[in-house]
Order: C-alpha cells, then structure tokens, then sequence
C-alpha cells in the first residue's frame, strides 16, 4: 500500500529557494480561512443569545457559557441521538469491516467459477447514487420490518462495495506461500485466515473501521428516510430537525453540531495518517 | 509483512508446488463466506436497482395499486421543464464547483510538497473538513450565510459594504453552495495529489534542473503529465460526487429559493417522498444512473486513451 503521510515528503532541490515565503503566507490565509468555519462553530456554541444575534458580531466571544448546551439539553432528547448514533456507528463497524474482510479475502486468494462476474458486480454497486435506488431501497427496508429501527439504517448499509475492493487490493499482496504453508502444518481455514490473513491485514482494517464509522457517523439522507421517530434520530437527523425550526436558535445549533463532530476530530487527530493513506491508496495504483 | 516466513518458505518452492495441486479446498467454502455479503448486495443494492427500473414503468404512489404506465413517466420527464431545470442545476453546480476543488486541491498540493514551517499542521487543516458531515458543514455553511445575522454580512458591513441575501437570493445561493463544496472537497483533492506527487522520481527534476529548465517549465512538462492518472480519478468523483450531491444542499437551501439550486437528486427525493410519485422519481433516477455510469465510461476510456500516449 503506498501512501501519502503527512509527515513523508519529497525534496525537491530548488524548492527552498524561490519565493518560499510567500506562497507560506498564502497557504497559512488560506489555512485560517479553513479553519475558520469551525472556529465560528465554537464561537456561536460558547457565546450567549444576546450575542450571537446581533447584526455586527465580533469575531472573539465577549463572554463565555454554556447556556446554549444547556438549552438543547432541555428542549430536545440530544443524549438519545448521541446514544442512537453511537449505536448505529458502532454496530455497522463490526458488521460491515467482517463482512468486507471475509469478502476481500475470498476474491483475493480463492479461485471459483463466476469469481470475475461476482467481483465486477459488487463493484458496479459502487457506482449506483443512493438516491437512485432510494425508493426500492425504502420499499425492501419496508417489506422486512425495519422502517423506524436502527436495523433499517445499519443494514442497508451494512454490504460496502468500496471496503470489499479495498480489501482485495490489499490481501492479494499477501503471499500464497504463507497460507499453502500452514496448510501444510494442517491448520483449518478458519484458524488461517483468523492468525496469519488478519494479523497481516491490520493497516486496512484501520483504514475500514475509520472509514466506515465516518460514513455511518455522518449519514444523513438514508436515516432521514428510515427513521421518523424523533426518539431514534442520530445526530444529523437531530440537528437537521434543530436547523428546520421557524426560528433556529443558531447558538443550541451550532452547540449540537460541536458535539456531533467531536468524535470525529478526535478520530482525525488520532488516525490521520490512516485516513489519508486510505484515501492516498484507493484508486492511483 | 513478516519477510522471514516468506524467505523461510521460499527455501522449498517444490514442497510448496506440489502439495498445492494436491490440495483441495472445499468446493463451497469461498461461496460460503461472501453469502452473507452477497446477501445484503442483493436485497439492498442489485434488486433496488432492478426494481428502480421497473417502477419507472409503472405510476404507483406507495399506498394503493401498482399500475402500468409504459414510457409515460419517461415522456413526461421529456417534456418537464422542471427537470430539465434541475438537470441544467445539476450541470452548473457541477462545472462550478469540479474545477474549482480541483485546481485548489492542486495549488495547494504543489506548495505543500514543498519544505516549509509548520508543514505537518498545515496539511492536516486542510484536510480536516473532509471528516465533518455535509449536514454539520450545511448548518455552518447556513449560519455563516445567514442574511441578518451571518459572520460573512457582519464583515462585509463593517467593511462599509450591504447585506448580501446569500442563501435566500436566486443568483447568490449557487455560489454559496459551490464555496461550501470547496470548503469540503479541496482537501481530499489535495491529498490525492500530493499522493502522486510524491510517486514522481526526484530524477526527473534533477535531471531537467541540470539542463536549465525553469521551475514553472518542469511544472508544465514534468509534474502536470505525471499527474493525469490522478486527475483523471479526481474528475470521476467530483463529477459523481456532485451529480450525487444532496445533504449539503437539503440543509443550505433546500432546493430554493424557488427551484434555484434544485439537482436531480433532490428532484427524485420530492417526487419520491413529498409528492408521493414512485414511478416518476424512479425514472428520474435511471436517468440519472445512466449519465453516471456513461460519463464514468466515457472518463475511463479517455484516461486509458491518454495513457498509452504517453
């Protein structure tokens, strides 16, 4: 798997010298302007009401509270969407990254008659937009009971075409010659695959486990279909139902919106380098 | 990778080729372990579309009888000037904003390569809206915006400017939605570009540095070409990503003012759950699938085209 990290860079000779400090200062602008949505997030989050309507607002919070939590806390059951998202995440984690992982091993290391076709079929599910198939999708959901229940949201989703290609790229590089071997010493399929094939494999599982507790994470267009029930929303939802007020109370917003990505910074802060090598290594080589 | 298992095997290659003709797997264990996937491919992805398909025949409002409609759902899709606005929507949203995150994604890759304090950290800034949910980016996106309220208008009057009815204005919400996807995007096209930057040889440059070229003519001869691969890639997502675009939007505006900002995608949603029309939001999206998947052939035979040019 070849990757880009943030730490690893080429040297280029030369590159020191020509206008190196100003293209610096571009890119550092340009860095506070990223930054600065999130940074406006916080700011409204912290701020008292009175000051965060006000026609001219200044840029650093005059005063800090958390009364806007509060608020959320009082009006809306924000601990139940926590709870509701941690839940779906966690449990589509497991699901989906075992599940591509047999998958994955499966295509790249077993030869069976209509291997190619089924290969190629998963992966033209990748490039099918949900909202195509939204109406069947919420019709099958339906037939199977799952319409209002965190079912209907996880299984769905649980089959990613992304994570089985994903998994294939990278288990084909395993050698043959590790699984022929215990083979030999008589071990089974499954003790093969679970102590030499899993073992080898930890980098993608990372990269599975980041990617796809992100995409659950932040769903939204699926959970708004499946779940009607304010008591089973996620986060998303709740905070799509928080914006689609008469009058949004943008400081509660904006103090839900801050809790719903805090895992999310963390696991960036913590993963990065996974995250990047995995969307460095999907699709250049 | 454990070399030494490998190297230490390596040592009987004949043991190893011999016992692997004579050894047989069960027949159906590989089936056995994708059923489970295979399963959810089916119910949830291959028979959806199957029945997408089927549906677009037919006029059907979720409750009450399925009846057959022939190609009416797809002749009064011809003839709606709603969609075709929603597809010109589309069109627009998608040759504003695919560009735009790609040249920055590449501006930024090209300075970040390049030693510099704080490099590390900077980076990870631009990279870092790619894990927030375009609801979360919708809502701040929206705050931001906000015509009375919005940080964007306070700076502007402070700056002795007028209120800019960003979100709520025809003419201003498309841009506003295609400076939100660059806050979004930019960075993951940034990473893919810095990917292949750095599979480029130091050689290359050595080389044409040695022969006097300028540093913009090894950018123009050298680093641009080597990038097509990665070009060629950025374009098929973006280009699918904002055909597909639809939390961002739902949350900014919701389709308005008016049917401003509108895509097919959201096109289907209101037919589909606000209209109660299936059999029309189905056809919409066949339609949809197949300027997808033909914009995703047509892309990879020009970049397997291009390829062996070079």
């Amino acid at each position: 798997m070849s990757g880009v990290t943030f730490e690893a860079g080429a040297r280029r000779p030369g590159s020191r010298r020509t206008g190196n400090v100003l293209i610096w200062i571009a890119v550092v602008l340009g860095a506070l302007a990223m930054i600065f949505p999130l940074y406006w997030m916080l700011a409204t989050a912290i701020r008292p009401r009175s000051e965060v309507f006000q026609p001219v607002v200044s840029l650093i919070p005059q005063m800090l509270t958390l009364e806007n939590f509060r608020n959320v806390a009082q009006r809306h059951p924000f601990l139940t969407w926590v709870m509701n998202s941690t839940f779906i995440a966690v449990i589509a984690v497991v699901i989906t990254v075992s599940a591509n992982l047999l998958c994955g091993y499966v295509f790249a290391k077993f030869r069976f008659p209509g291997r190619d076709i089924l290969f190629f079929a998963i992966l033209g599910a990748l490039m099918i937009p949900i909202q195509v198939i939204l109406v069947p999708e919420f019709l099958v959901t339906s037939w199977l009971g799952l319409l209002n229940s965190p079912w209907g949201v996880i299984l769905p989703r649980a089959a990613e075409a992304f994570g089985v290609f994903m998994v294939r790229q990278f288990m084909v590089s395993i050698p043959d010659e590790l699984i022929e071997a215990a083979r030999l010493d008589g071990a089974s399929e499954m003790r093969i695959f679970l102590r030499i094939v899993l073992p080898l494999s930890k980098p993608i599982i990372a990269v599975l486990v980041i990617f796809t507790f992100m995409w659950r994470w932040n769903d939204f267009a699926w959970p708004l279909v499946v779940l009607t029930d304010q008591e089973l929303f996620t986060l998303p939802l709740g905070l799509n139902l928080l914006r689609g007020e008469a009058n949004p109370d943008w400081g509660g917003v904006m103090a839900l919106a801050l809790i719903s990505l805090l895992p999310m910074l963390l696991i960036f802060l913590i993963f990065q380098r996974y995250l990047v090598q995995g969307i460095a290594s999907t699709g250049l080589k | 990778m454990s070399n030494s298992a490998v190297m230490a095997n390596s040592v009987r290659p004949a043991t190893a080729a011999r016992t692997r003709r004579s050894f047989r797997r069960p027949w159906m264990l590989p089936y056995l372990l994708i059923t489970p996937n295979l399963l959810l491919f089916s119910a949830f992805s291959f028979f959806p579309l199957l029945y997408a398909f089927y549906i677009s025949f037919h006029d059907w409002s979720l409750i009450g009888d399925v009846t057959y409609a022939g190609l009416a759902n797809y002749r009064r899709l011809v003839a709606d000037t709603q969609f075709w606005h929603a597809l010109l929507n589309t069109a627009v949203y998608a040759l504003a904003s695919v560009p735009t995150t790609m040249a920055g994604g590449l501006l930024l890759a090209v300075a970040l390569n390049r030693r510099m304090p704080g490099r590390v950290f900077l980076r990870s800034v631009y990279f870092l809206p790619v894990v927030v949910s375009a609801v979360a980016t919708g809502i701040i996106a929206a705050w931001m915006f906000n015509e009375h309220y919005g940080v964007i208008n306070s700076l502007i009057v402070r700056l002795g400017g007028d209120r800019i009815p960003w979100l709520s204005s025809p003419a201003w919400a498309l841009p506003s939605l295609v400076l939100a996807t660059f806050w979004v995007r930019v960075g993951f096209c940034m990473v893919v570009y810095l990917a292949a930057l750095q599979s480029i040889p130091t050689l290359y440059y050595e080389a044409a540095t040695m022969d006097g070229a300028s540093p913009s003519r090894q950018f123009w001869k050298i680093t641009l070409p080597l990038l097509r691969p990665a070009t060629f890639l950025l374009l098929i997502l973006n280009v699918i990503h904002s055909f597909q675009v639809f939390d961002l939007i739902y949350v900014m505006t919701g389709g308005g003012p008016g049917f401003s900002t509108t895509m097919l995608v959201q096109y289907i949603y209101q037919s589909a759950f606000m209209t109660s029309e299936m059999g029309y939001a189905s056809a919409i999206g066949v339609v949809l699938y197949v300027i997808v998947l033909g914009f995703t052939i047509i892309q990879w035979r020009v970049s397997r085209q291009s390829e062996n040019v070079l």
